[in-house]
């Protein structure tokens, strides 16, 4: 990947993402996580991760942002007004922020941050083949138990939503009753 | 060419180089403004006229025939009339969404144009990961709908985005998954790759090479008529309950922005299933002249894509609309459980026959040639009931 083409996306995803924070609208900090999220993407296919490049333009641009919007959508959030909130939490926050930027300093000093645009990778790193290799033998039993993690989730999220109290069921018996005795 | 494109990528953009070739970028970037320009813009636009003529000849009327012969150039005088429209933005609106969002629709129906292939060298990029290209920037266009219909500031506007959003996330999932039993024959995620694999005649095409590939395209082209809003799954711009959907408070060139994205999204559709279950560019080897072989297939496909166009127009003609609990229950409840049991039936059928199974191919094609003489038999049954001088004179 040419240099400039990863500074150019690397101030782009950098700008955006501090645009998902200090804008005020939802719906506009959202988008601005889309522009994170596919600047990431061609990030990645720079690397020579193209499949995950791929799917992340595909999963997390395409779909689970627009899940996001829905639930934005639904809530009905309002424009902030400015930031809320009792003044030792912002104290607190502003502390946690600051100890994370110093950890983030001292590991980002020049010294040990070694930027290489010329990747070494063997041949057909990063392609579908060498993903589903990696992915169906060495990380077999990962791969699986994420899949039942995520079916789990499903099962989860379908039970809470047929979820009935017992006066519904009990009116539910009811109808049937009414309905039998009319037939 | 497609050496110097297969250089371009190996060494270009994506390449492990640092290096960059500013000549060849330069022509590539030429020859995506040709492809777009000459190929994607006019079909876009001639296929607004044929649709027209079309449902008109469906519905027994005449349709437009006035602009030019046959009202051919229709859509040049619709494009010059928006063109010359005043660019309204509603006071109410969030004006730079608002603006943006026509382009973002736009680029996503121009992208797939780059892995789109027209012939055995007229490519612009063989991803190796062509498929998975084409579908996911095909999915941004979901961005700029619900952009624009949040930014009109209209209830109607705010409704359309948000049947949209529902629709186009969930028949990406059917959609996608019938992809998957084309990729487990051919092993390829690259368009030209799995073209490669299918024969010329239609027993080696994939539609036939199994019962559950049959049932993957079938699947594959209704996902893909809702995906790009198709009746009878245009619920996001449901004229007679939405007034024009996330479209609403657009107009002049910004309006047809959404719609030349939607009717050329009828030539992505048909690609997409040319390429993959209808043998591609295939044609059989009658000339050693490569000029000649590729412009032979570059009808070939052509033809392939038109034809399923013009099924896609029918069906629009025919059909009504479907409420949006059935849109859901077609999706989740019928295509999702049947794509799936698609994609084992397919891994089974490949684990058994490796190499495909060359009776079956005649089999399910001699079927498919039983069903179109039904087919046309009911047509030839309903010409001779309409109104015969719509169809025995077509210069009207």
């Amino acid at each position: 990947m040419p240099a400039g083409l990863f500074w150019f996306l690397a101030a782009l995803s950098i700008l955006a993402a501090l645009g998902v924070v200090l804008q005020r609208n939802p719906v506009h900090c959202l988008l601005a996580l889309v522009l994170t999220l596919l600047a990431i993407a061609v990030l990645f296919i720079g690397q020579d991760a193209i499949v995950v490049g791929f799917l992340q333009a595909i999963v997390y641009a395409g779909a689970v942002m627009v899940l996001f919007l829905f639930v934005i959508w639904l809530l009905n959030l309002p424009v902030e007004s400015g930031p809320t909130g009792h003044l030792a939490l912002k104290l607190f926050g502003t502390l946690a922020v600051a100890a994370l930027l110093a950890e983030l300093a001292v590991f980002l000093v020049p010294s040990r941050l070694q930027l290489k645009f010329s990747s070494a990778h063997a041949a057909g790193y990063g392609s579908i083949d060498a993903l589903s290799q990696t992915l169906f033998s060495e990380y077999l039993i990962a791969f699986e138990v994420t899949s039942v993690l995520l079916l789990v989730a499903v099962i989860g999220a379908v039970a809470l939503a047929r979820r009935t109290t017992q006066a519904e069921l009990q009116e539910r018996k009811e109808a049937s009753a009414r309905v039998e005795k009319a037939a | 060419m497609e050496t110097l494109i297969n250089n371009l990528i190996a060494s270009g953009l994506f390449g492990a180089k640092p290096s960059f070739d500013v000549v060849a970028a330069i022509v590539e970037f030429v020859a995506g403004a040709v492809v777009f320009l000459v190929v994607a813009m006019p079909f876009a636009g001639v296929v607004t006229w044929l649709e027209r003529r079309v449902w008109a000849r469906i519905q027994s009327r005449v349709g437009p025939n006035r602009v030019g012969p046959q009202g051919f150039l229709q859509w040049l005088a619709d494009g010059l009339k928006n063109i010359c429209k005043e660019d309204l933005i509603p006071a109410e609106a969030d004006a730079p969404l608002f603006k943006l969002a026509p382009y973002l629709v736009m680029l996503a129906f121009i992208l797939p144009w780059s892995v789109m292939p027209f012939s055995s060298s007229l490519i612009l990029a063989d991803l190796n990961v062509g498929v998975l290209f084409f579908t996911s920037v095909t999915a941004l266009t979901v961005v700029g709908v619900l952009m624009a219909g949040w930014a009109s500031n209209d209830k109607w506007s705010l409704i359309g985005g948000i049947r949209s959003a529902a629709q186009i996330v969930s028949y990406e999932i059917p959609a996608g998954l019938s992809i998957f039993p084309v990729v487990l024959m051919t092993g390829t995620l690259s368009m030209q790759g799995i073209i490669q694999a299918q024969g010329w005649a239609p027993q080696h095409w994939f539609v036939f090479a199994n019962p559950f590939t049959f049932i993957a395209a079938n699947v594959l082209f209704v996902s893909a008529l809702a995906e790009g809003n198709r009746t009878p799954f245009d619920l996001p711009e449901a004229e007679s309950e939405l007034v024009a959907g996330f479209a609403t408070e657009y107009s002049g060139m910004r309006y047809t922005f959404f719609f030349m994205a939607e009717w050329g999204n009828l030539f992505l559709i048909g690609a997409l299933m040319t390429t993959l279950f209808l043998g591609g560019w295939r044609f059989p080897h009658v000339s050693d002249n490569v000029v000649v072989m590729n412009i032979l297939e570059l009808i070939t496909f052509n033809v392939k894509v038109l034809a399923v166009v013009f099924v896609s127009m029918w069906i629009r003609g025919t059909l009504p609309r479907v409420r949006i609990d059935q849109l859901m229950t077609l999706c989740w409840k019928y295509l999702v459980p049947i794509s799936f049991a698609d994609m084992i039936g397919t891994a089974v059928w490949v684990a058994i026959w490796p190499d495909g199974n060359a009776f079956m191919g005649y089999l399910m094609f001699a079927g498919g040639l039983a069903v179109l003489a039904v087919f046309v038999r009911r047509v030839v049954y309903y010409v001779r009931r309409s109104r015969m001088e719509l169809y025995f004179r077509p210069g009207i």
